[in-house]
């Protein structure tokens, strides 16, 4: 699920968007169906053509011809247990809906424009440069660290900034596609700021202690018929005993995409967009922070415009 | 399920070696047709068998109930309880509007009398919030989203309560460096409660949360509220605090005193009375007096050989320091010699409370002095040699 950061900074001009020339493929926010969409969608963000064949492992190549074929279960709800799923109102099972509503910001590279939230400068001040010393580092965030001063690795704000940007933009069309999103975290210092986050941007978080099989085994622990989320966001990776966060495992298990900011001493394998960055730092967290929030909001409510507007735009045409 | 499967596998056996005989037969190819009469009838009888061994699952009745009851469903049955209510009053010719739960409990069982055992099997009419248990309300809307922001995390009453504190927590505490940098810090006024409060326990914190908590949990709640509480806050914070604590009623271990009487030279005494065992004592104590003993008109020291049964007299009075200073006329009766001091010491003591102030009256209690020894002799049991003491076991 995790691309590559040295391929990602060479295919620099194939890191576009979450969007591509797909139209009704890509599954809507309340259609996540199963296994090969969700690692299909990440990857389609990246690929735009279907490489040659050979250059691809079997597994990938297999989910991206089954793709090609119409999906039948469209509507099909990620929800678990004997409870069907919820009605789909009848404003969305218009097509002319979907392709005004749902696919014209897939259609573009930066819909959101969350590139003019921050810049390298911005960065820097909050001191999400600052890693670990060069004992912690782990040997997957190499290609992410720019270097070493005084003991102390530094991590390359170009690729951070390229990454958050992808990682914001994603964000975006989740939260726009009302998709629900998840704040984990496991520092206490910073418990109080993003469950306050979450709360105001009408999310979700979970800063607590994890209890196992929350994603696994929901159905028994939430009631059948619960719906997991769409999206999680890690501000810290780790918990409290340095050891990686249970739900960056079991996210990937239940194929929920996630963000995370990764320090020098986190694995960034399993998530799916990762954000090298500083994650002890308050500047840093605070401006991690409120970036989300930024976005979460935006992304709503250019929704709630969007969709004001087609009913205006319907009502008007019913008018004539 | 041990049952069924014993019951089919006797069946079951027999039918795999009915099989077995089948093909056993098909390899032969002389005895065809007779192998295909034998398989045909076998397998009527394999059919047959096969009914037999239908195996029979017990019915989950518990997870054939709804699982989740909607908003909607709840206050249709609370109508209809309601619409019921009113019926039933009319029914037993009572006023409708007055009509309470017992009238309602009365009423069904006059109606529907039951002879069944177990309570909970006889016909009953409640209220759909006593039936249908609160947790089981779905928590997220139609479109799937829960209502909670920290649903997520599988206690949310528990964790937005820590949350909501915490968050005034760090109010009150910035209010607080504020005025202290202005140097206009008021010195923390410690009210003391007229009333001694306590903080909640767990078992009310998890029935206000409806949520089940862990020992740690509560652990840490009481430590946030505490250090919330050493803090100085205004008036609002006060009233969050409050609403976790419970009055505590001083614990009215009150000794009843008992009057002092005057004799004819008016010298003042107390009486009372004391048990032990069998044995009972009524003690008569005068105020002022050397410190002689009469025990049934005769002197301790003749009464009481024993030593022990001395000092269990003197212990009230070496314990309130006054052992020469009163005269103790007393009689008893039933008992051993043991029981009798007993006896005649919580009568003393009890005497004594009239001659001495609160606090040495709540010494006594905490030592001991003024509760009745509830030791009796157990009863001897059948099939054992004594209370306690069984019979000699024998290996053969």
């Amino acid at each position: 699920m995790r691309r590559a950061g040295g391929q990602a900074a060479g295919g620099g001009g194939e890191l576009s968007s979450a969007g591509s020339a797909r139209t009704d493929r890509l599954p809507t926010a309340r259609s996540w169906s199963g296994a090969p969409d969700r690692a299909s969608a990440a990857l389609l963000s990246v690929w735009t053509l279907p490489p040659p064949p050979g250059a691809w492992p079997k597994s990938l190549w297999l989910d991206f011809l089954r793709k090609a074929t119409p999906e039948a279960s469209q509507l099909s709800n990620r929800t678990f247990g004997s409870a069907p799923a919820p009605t789909v109102s009848k404003l969305e099972d218009r097509s002319d809906f979907n392709d005004e509503i749902i696919n014209e910001p897939l259609k573009h590279s930066d819909f959101f424009n969350v590139k003019e939230l921050f810049s390298v400068t911005s960065l820097f001040n909050a001191r999400v440069h600052l890693g670990h010393k060069a004992g912690c580092r782990h040997r997957f965030m190499e290609p992410y660290i720019f270097g070493n001063r005084l003991g102390q690795d530094i991590i390359d704000l170009e690729q951070t900034a390229a990454h958050l940007q992808l990682a914001l933009n994603f964000m975006a069309h989740v939260a726009y596609r009302k998709g629900i999103i998840l704040f984990v975290s496991r520092n206490r210092q910073f418990t109080h700021l993003i469950e306050n986050t979450a709360r105001d941007c009408g999310e979700y978080a979970h800063t607590r202690y994890f209890k196992g099989g929350l994603f696994t085994n929901a159905s028994l622990l939430f009631g059948p018929g619960v719906r997991l989320p769409d999206l999680i966001i890690f501000l810290h990776t780790l918990n409290n005993i340095f050891e990686p966060h249970v739900a960056v495992r079991d996210a990937a298990k239940m194929n929920i995409p996630t963000v995370g900011v990764v320090d020098t001493n986190c694995n960034p394998c399993l998530i799916t967009y990762p954000i090298p960055g500083n994650d002890d730092s308050p500047p840093s967290v605070h401006l991690f922070c409120s970036l989300f929030q930024t976005t979460i909001t935006r992304a709503k409510e250019k929704r709630r415009r969007v969709e004001t507007l087609y009913r205006l735009q319907g009502l008007q045409a019913a008018k004539r | 399920m041990a049952a069924p499967c014993v019951f089919c596998g006797p069946a079951i056996a027999s039918r795999f070696f009915l099989g077995g005989r089948v093909t056993l037969a098909q390899g032969q190819g002389i005895w065809k047709p007779a192998a295909a009469e034998l398989q045909a009838g076998t397998r009527s009888q394999i059919l047959r068998l096969k009914h037999l061994t239908v195996v029979k699952t017990k019915k989950n009745v518990a997870a054939s109930r709804p699982e989740k009851y909607t908003v909607d469903f709840i206050k249709k049955q609370i109508e209809e309880f309601n619409i019921g209510k009113r019926h039933l009053a009319n029914m037993m010719g009572e006023d409708p509007e007055t009509f309470t739960q017992e009238d309602i409990d009365r009423a069904i069982v006059y109606l529907f009398p039951s002879g069944l055992f177990e309570k909970q099997a006889r016909p009953s009419m409640k209220h759909p919030d006593y039936i249908f248990p609160k947790q089981s309300a779905i928590q997220w809307g139609e479109d799937g989203r829960p209502f909670h922001f920290l649903f997520y995390t599988g206690k949310q009453s528990y964790y937005s309560l820590m949350h909501e504190a915490y968050g005034k927590f760090l109010d009150a505490e910035k209010r607080q460096n504020q005025l202290q940098a202005k140097d206009l810090q008021m010195e923390k006024t410690k009210t003391k409660d007229p009333i001694v409060s306590r903080w909640l326990i767990k078992e009310e914190l998890e029935g206000m949360l409806a949520e089940k908590l862990s020992d740690r949990d509560y652990t840490r709640f009481i430590q946030l509220v505490e250090r919330f509480s050493t803090l100085q806050c205004g008036a609002a914070e006060e009233e969050f605090l409050r609403r976790f604590r419970r009055s505590v009623t001083i614990q009215s271990k009150k000794q009843l005193t008992e009057r002092l009487q005057y004799d004819e030279q008016g010298r003042a005494f107390s009486t009372s009375e004391g048990k032990r065992k069998s044995a009972k004592a009524e003690v008569v104590v005068y105020e002022h007096g050397n410190g002689k003993i009469k025990v049934n008109g005769v002197d301790h020291l003749l009464y009481f050989p024993v030593t022990q049964d001395r000092e269990q007299l003197m212990f009230p009075f070496h314990f309130l320091d006054r052992l020469g200073k009163h005269d103790v006329n007393c009689t008893v009766s039933g008992g051993g010699r043991s029981a009798q001091a007993g006896a005649i010491r919580l009568a003393t003591a009890r005497a004594l409370c009239s001659f001495v102030t609160e606090d040495e009256v709540e010494w006594m209690r905490q030592a001991g002095l003024l509760t009745t020894d509830p030791r009796v002799r157990e009863r001897k049991k059948p099939g054992q040699e004594g209370a306690r003491r069984k019979f000699t076991w024998k290996k053969r």
